[in-house]
């Protein structure tokens, strides 16, 4: 059996919704944002596979795949700075303890 | 492809791996731990090892067996899965950056492991691999030197990615390629790298040599394992043969560290005067020699700056746990330290538990 | 390098790098402990990084590394050590929306997994070229030059940012 284009889908696939299973159950502000991170690769292998298998001529799926890459290193480092000053400030990164918005 | 060709391809790569294992086992880690030794004692007016086998050069083996005789302890409360996988992923990290490094030229055939196309790009990929076995070995033992050594480490290996980077991609620029075996060849048809394009060639050499020492945590960018501050950093719970398996790792990246730099910046093997691997090896040795020894246990580490006044280091001295470096009273903890301390301290209340596996 | 390959010897690859893709992402996702859960990562990102490869995207491969494997865990576990759930056996790590949680997860993934099934791919069956890093290179500089540029005023700014957020206030 040759390793298609479904494959990869269903791959990327569980890992996003295993993801999303992590950023909607996590309480750790930390641990949401792993979840993200294994949805982005989620997205990335799909980005990838596309390329590989629709267009393998072009390079436009490569391309979008790293400016992910670069956009989620920006989201890990912003996010994390996030979480420092909430930890600072309010001593928790429980995102379901950070309620001090809330009426 | 056959099955028989992927056995085949799995026997080589086996073949290989033995090889290239043997040969930094004994020549790197041995012969480079026997010449530090030794030139460190000669700058220190000392003799270095001397007794066991002639002029002492079977000094590392027999320090080898005895570390392999020693008993492998366990920290009590340590995290045992990740307190055993991290020397494991040191050392894999560590030989894995071999694979992309020529060793010379016999006949037509270029002496590597494998000519990925984006050579020194998988060399950075390896090189920042290590990190993480550094951070998990100290984070796993139980102890907060281990737990602050990997900290410290996990920073400064991570801050000096970015130059280490730069190095290389002045070099992937010039040369038109990524892949190392066209870096060399590139500098047969020019000069090399390090005379190409006058004072940037230096800058480059010198910006990767920096950071090159800063990644493999040697003296002066030895904080991470600061004998005197510290135990011995990250390692510190570490016996036996997983304690060699971080000095292998380490060893491993320090030698591919000198060895990229000969490749990049003094034409790998090219050499028109001398026999290829002879012209190799004796670059090599001399940035071995520049990295390991020159930089050596001489200089001051570098040090992080002093506390700006108005910030919590007195009371982070008072509500540090007892036993830490705070108890000697001359000790000087730099201000970096102290955030850390003030996160281990504060983990350490009743409600919270401590970024310690244990607590 | 010849196309010829063994396709068993493909799908062997690619059923070992899902699990090994797989297995530790429930993991990172269901992990008591913190810090295990974002050392899992590691396996995570690398079983990705070997499916790159199988789909001739060495480059991306290369960065997936450097920067997943090598930057975002390691920054992942330096704020996690940095604050207090260091490991936290005792703290509660999930939520009370596990349930509707993971109905969530498996609906969204039936769901694309559906519309995976029912289209049709229009596969176009020429072979990649070997050699792609230039031809990424080129990309980024010609067909993709608007969004090379905002990626990198991104960065600078998200750099900026991260800073301000994160620097002790004097």
């Amino acid at each position: 059996m040759q390793v298609g284009l479904t494959h990869y889908l269903v791959v990327s696939t569980l890992l996003f919704s295993i993801g999303l299973y992590g950023v909607l159950t996590r309480r750790n502000a930390v641990a949401i944002l792993m979840g993200i991170e294994l949805m982005l690769n989620a997205v990335n292998i799909n980005l990838v596979a596309f390329n590989r298998y629709i267009a393998p001529g072009a390079v436009g799926g490569q391309t979008f795949a790293l400016v992910i890459i670069t956009l989620a290193a920006c989201e890990a480092a912003v996010g994390l700075a996030l979480v420092m000053a909430a930890y600072r400030s309010l001593e928790t990164i429980h995102v379901d303890e950070i309620n001090v918005m809330k009426w | 492809m056959t099955a028989r060709d992927w056995l085949e391809e799995i026997g080589k790569a086996i073949l290989l791996t033995v090889v290239v294992f043997t040969y930094l086992a004994v020549v790197t880690a041995m012969l480079g731990v026997y010449l530090e030794r030794k030139i460190s004692g000669w700058i220190q007016a000392r003799l270095g090892p001397k007794h066991v086998g002639p002029q002492g050069l079977l000094q590392t083996i027999a320090d080898t067996v005895k570390l392999l005789q020693k008993e492998h302890i366990t920290p009590r409360q340590a995290d045992v899965l990740i307190f055993n996988a991290a020397p494991v992923l040191v050392a894999v990290a560590g030989l894995l950056d071999w694979v992309v490094i020529p060793f010379g030229r016999l006949g037509d055939r270029v002496l590597i492991v494998r000519d990925l196309n984006i050579g020194v790009l998988y060399f950075a990929a390896m090189a920042s691999l290590t990190v993480v076995g550094i951070l998990a070995g100290g984070w796993s033992s139980n102890n907060k030197y281990a737990l602050l050594g990997g900290l410290r480490s996990a920073s400064q290996m991570l801050s000096y990615e970015i130059p280490l980077a730069m190095g290389i991609l002045w070099v992937a620029m010039v040369a038109g390629t990524l892949s190392t075996v066209g870096i060399v060849q590139a500098q047969s048809i020019n000069r090399w790298f390090l005379f190409q394009a006058f004072p940037f060639g230096f800058l480059a050499a010198l910006i990767f040599l920096a950071a090159a020492t800063a990644e493999v945590n040697r003296v002066p960018f030895d904080l991470p394992e600061a004998e005197s501050e510290l135990v011995a950093g990250y390692f510190a719970e570490y016996t036996g043969m997983r304690f060699a398996l971080f000095q292998l790792g380490e060893y491993a990246e320090a030698f591919a560290m000198a060895a990229m730099a000969t490749i990049m910046f003094l034409g790998g093997w090219l050499e028109p005067s001398l026999p290829a691997w002879l012209w190799l090896g004796l670059a090599f040795v001399a940035v071995v020699v520049v990295v390991l020894l020159i930089a050596s246990p001489h200089m001051d580490a570098v040090d992080v700056p002093p506390p700006a006044p108005g910030s919590t280091t007195e009371s982070v001295l008072e509500s540090a746990p007892a036993g830490g470096p705070a108890q000697s009273p001359d000790y000087r903890i730099p201000h970096y330290d102290c955030t850390l301390m003030v996160a281990i301290a504060r983990s350490s209340k009743p409600d919270a538990r401590g970024p310690m596996p244990g607590g | 390098m010849p196309e010829a390959r063994c396709p068993g010897g493909e799908l062997g690859a690619f059923i070992i790098l899902s699990l090994v893709t797989l297995i530790p992402a429930v993991v990172v996702v269901t992990s008591g402990n913190i810090v295990r859960s974002a050392l899992s990562l590691i396996p995570t990102f690398l079983g990705v990084t070997g499916l790159y490869i199988l789909l001739h995207a060495e480059f991306v491969a290369g960065i997936q590394i450097l920067i997943y494997a090598g930057a975002i865990t390691v920054l992942i576990l330096f704020v996690i050590m940095l604050t207090q759930g260091g490991s936290g056996v005792r703290i509660r790590q999930i939520n009370e929306q596990v349930p509707l949680g993971a109905m969530a997860a498996v609906w969204l993934g039936f769901l694309i997994l559906l519309v995976v099934f029912r289209t049709p791919w229009q596969i176009d069956a020429t072979s990649v070229p070997q050699y792609n890093v230039s031809s990424v290179g080129t990309a980024f500089l010609t067909d993709y030059m608007l969004i090379f540029e905002v990626t990198s005023l991104v960065l600078l700014v998200s750099l900026i940012g991260a800073i301000i957020i994160a620097r002790r206030e004097e």
